[in-house]
């Protein structure tokens, strides 16, 4: 299996990826764990950012200036430049291949106001966003022909006698199979790591930071793992997410007593600190949207409404939503330049798995899809570039295969449970706000665990379709990636957005 | 509570503590702390990446967002091949979407859309491919090429969008194993977690077949065929 390009996940970022290397003539395979379509980036509710001036009055150097004062000095001005330039074009060209956006009275993309933006640049479409992105991109994807194979599990990274990245080894999850699938340019594109949090985290299940552990084991850089956003409005029970849209559209947040007790517009790090402090002090949280009316609820925010209903059982046009902040997106992620290669040759990466440097210590609601769509082009075109200098070459196999390794374990302790532990753990002490003791404590654990793994293991012996495997091969994943995050927190000592140490 | 699920070797009880549970916590908490060989897939757990589509009591749903009954039986969708326990093969009917056409073909630039226009393709525009509709599907489970409930739905979102200029072409394409398949039993439509109607969609698209010069080729066959097939503007035989 051969192709010029070859990318791990098939997510906005992935697909936004292959698009374009194609176009760039390169042949392009994209392999998923799941089934297209399935990714985080359904997930995506509140919009895309982009200065149209279709709500009123907006600039691009607005946009700048609201996602640089977001990101506390920790992005680059220029990657943030570029990508608040190129947003109006990549707004314009999801537009040209069909994607369904709101539209304003004049028949205009509608955009509405999300948390630290100084205008409605939010383009969306109700409060599907994010799906009705992924799917046009997957209906563009089958258009161009481009192969995206489902059921299949990065396992590692291939590399050539120099060093440069030459493939994959990938588990096919319906055979058992390992398989490796070659190509000149490998581009990650899989996802971020808010599992690490478990069910404190309003993420998929699937956001277990595969791409990102295993292109660290490959030699690439890691960049601000401590970094990681806590959406203000989880809910209570399910910590699913409500979007940032109900705010936008004007909710409240409230305490058990009815008052509103901060600006619900404030950027996200503020915003969860607030309600964090809240809730320590023994409130439960809400957030009111009933003042909005039915009418309203049911046109612009149709998935809150069912989403309150089904998880929480309120109705949000008559009753309050019960809250808290969870663990909802990850600016860290795998060091990229200008061309969003890493700093191993042959690899490339995009998407929330990546670190572009826009984000720094805070994303703007509405920058990650932006970014998925303008860095997700990038990658496609300068891995396309790349590939066309390169000769197809030979991997030079050094470590052993994970699975054989497994297979040795006794498992006498059960990582699932483990798993939780982790994120309960995570979720105190390497939370929202955070302390030296507590983070030193996490990485004890943390470590003790990595060296114990072998005491773990998976009890399904199956070759056809092993979840339980492929489960605990990202517990062991996600064990690296806590390690990473724990390490960068310690090593920042002074809070900076959403790293907050407290005392 | 008891429930059953359907796995390699017939139905499997499990006894389970659920109070207002999802069938996917449930499923969760049987695989994490009684058998960690039960296979399912699931992944956002609210409803809008189309997983854990599966079936209770012969009936489609998410097993996200419904909550388990005492007796419940659960299996796997119809119609696919299943690899394990409650995860099927999605391959073929996923092959339909591009069989279909199911994209914009070529951009109308000149194309407006106001506020009122967008709900023509909203509904439709919020599919998640979970595959219930295929699952569900009569004809489907008797004629395997038939392009299917979610595929066909995605093709009118298309036709139906100001900005598809190549509506010709996509018409031209369901008309083998299409729209005139379908028995308009709205099976579909029961199913869909989205709110969907597959059925309404199909019949939108036949009346857009009509006016592009197609008909039913059963109704031809069946009428057409007896008299010779010649019929006068008004439907009178001519001979």
């Amino acid at each position: 299996m051969q192709s010029d390009v070859l990318i791990i996940g098939a997510g906005g970022a992935g697909l936004v990826a292959a698009i374009h290397a194609k176009k760039e003539g390169a042949s392009v395979k994209v392999l998923t764990k799941e089934y297209p379509t399935r990714s985080q980036t359904c997930m995506a509710q509140g919009g895309m950012n982009a200065a149209l001036s279709n709500a009123g009055e907006d600039s691009v150097e607005a946009h700048i200036a609201n996602t640089l004062k977001s990101a506390q000095g920790e992005a680059n001005e220029e990657a943030i430049r570029f990508m608040c330039s190129e947003a109006p074009s990549a707004v314009e060209w999801l537009d040209s291949i069909g994607v369904c956006f709101s539209r304003t009275e004049e028949g205009k993309i509608a955009q509405r106001t999300l948390g630290g933006a100084s205008a409605a640049r939010a383009c969306y479409a109700q409060d599907y966003t994010g799906l009705k992105i992924l799917h046009t991109l997957y209906d563009v994807c089958l258009k161009e022909g481009i192969e995206i194979e489902a059921d299949k599990y990065l396992l590692s990274l291939l590399k050539d006698e120099n060093g440069t990245v030459c493939g994959a080894e990938v588990l096919d999850i319906r055979s058992g199979d390992t398989l490796h699938y070659m190509a000149k340019a490998v581009i990650i594109a899989s996802g971020g790591y808010s599992r690490i949090y478990g069910s404190y985290s309003t993420n998929a299940t699937a956001s277990t930071g595969d791409g990102i552990a295993i292109a660290q084991r490959a030699g690439a850089k890691l960049k601000d793992m401590e970094f990681v956003q806590f959406h203000p409005t989880g809910l209570k029970k399910s910590s699913i997410l409500i979007s940032e849209s109900a705010r936008g559209e004007g909710g409240y947040v409230v305490n058990s007593k009815g008052e509103r007790f901060t600006n619900e517009l404030a950027p996200r790090d503020v915003l969860s600190r607030a309600i964090d402090a809240e809730i320590k002090k023994g409130e439960d949280v809400f957030i009111d949207i009933r003042h909005l009316g039915e009418e309203f609820i049911d046109d612009s925010l149709p998935q809150e409404r069912k989403l309150a209903k089904l998880y929480e059982n309120v109705d949000p046009v008559h009753e309050l939503i019960p809250i808290k902040p969870v663990a909802h997106y990850t600016m860290g992620g795998i060091q990229v330049d200008n061309k969003s290669q890493t700093n191993v040759s042959g690899l490339f990466a995009c998407g929330e798995s990546a670190n572009h440097n826009v984000h720094g210590a805070n994303r703007l609601g509405g920058n990650s899809l932006l970014e998925i769509v303008v860095f997700g082009k990038e990658a496609g075109v300068n891995a396309s570039k790349f590939a066309k200098e390169q000769e197809q070459r030979v991997p030079k196999i050094e470590q052993e295969n994970i699975l054989e390794s497994i297979k040795e374990y006794t498992n006498e302790l059960d990582f699932y449970a483990q798993r939780e532990n982790i994120a309960k753990l995570f979720y105190e002490n390497v939370g929202i706000v955070r302390t030296k003791e507590e983070l030193s404590l996490a990485l004890q654990e943390i470590q003790n665990i990595k060296q114990n793994i072998s005491k773990f293991g998976v009890s399904d012996t199956s070759r056809v379709y092993n979840t339980n495997l492929v489960e605990f091969i990202e517990f062991i994943n996600m064990l690296d990636i806590c390690e990473a995050v724990v390490q960068g927190a310690l090593q920042r000592e002074v809070s900076c957005g959403a790293h907050f140490m407290g005392e | 509570m008891r429930i059953e699920i359907k796995r390699e070797n017939g139905f499997v009880s499990y006894e389970v503590e659920a109070h207002n549970a999802t069938l996917l916590e449930v499923l969760n908490k049987i695989k994490q702390e009684k058998d960690n060989t039960l296979t399912y897939s699931s992944s956002c757990r609210s409803s809008v990446c189309g997983s854990c589509s599966m079936r209770v009591n012969e009936v489609e749903v998410l097993a996200c967002a419904y909550k388990v009954q005492d007796g419940d039986k659960i299996e796997a969708l119809k119609n696919m091949r299943v690899i394990r326990d409650l995860v099927v093969d999605m391959d073929k009917s996923y092959t339909f979407n591009a069989k279909a056409k199911a994209w914009l073909s070529e951009l109308n630039t000149g194309a407006s859309i106001i506020h009122e226009k967008q709900h023509i393709n909203e509904v439709q525009s919020d599919c998640i491919l979970c595959g219930s509709c295929y699952s569900a599907c009569p004809v489907y489970a008797v004629n395997e090429e038939f392009l299917g409930p979610f595929a066909l739905t995605r093709v009118w979102k298309y036709v139906s969008d100001e900005r598809e200029n190549g509506v010709q072409e996509k018409i031209d394409t369901i008309q083998t194993n299409g729209v005139w398949d379908c028995t308009l039993c709205d099976g579909c439509t029961v199913v869909c977690p989205q709110g969907i109607s597959s059925k309404a969609d199909i019949e939108k698209l036949r009346v857009k077949s009509t006016m592009a010069g197609y008909s039913d080729p059963s109704f031809a066959q069946s009428f057409g065929g007896g008299f010779g097939g010649d019929f006068g503007f008004d439907g009178s035989p001519q001979f």
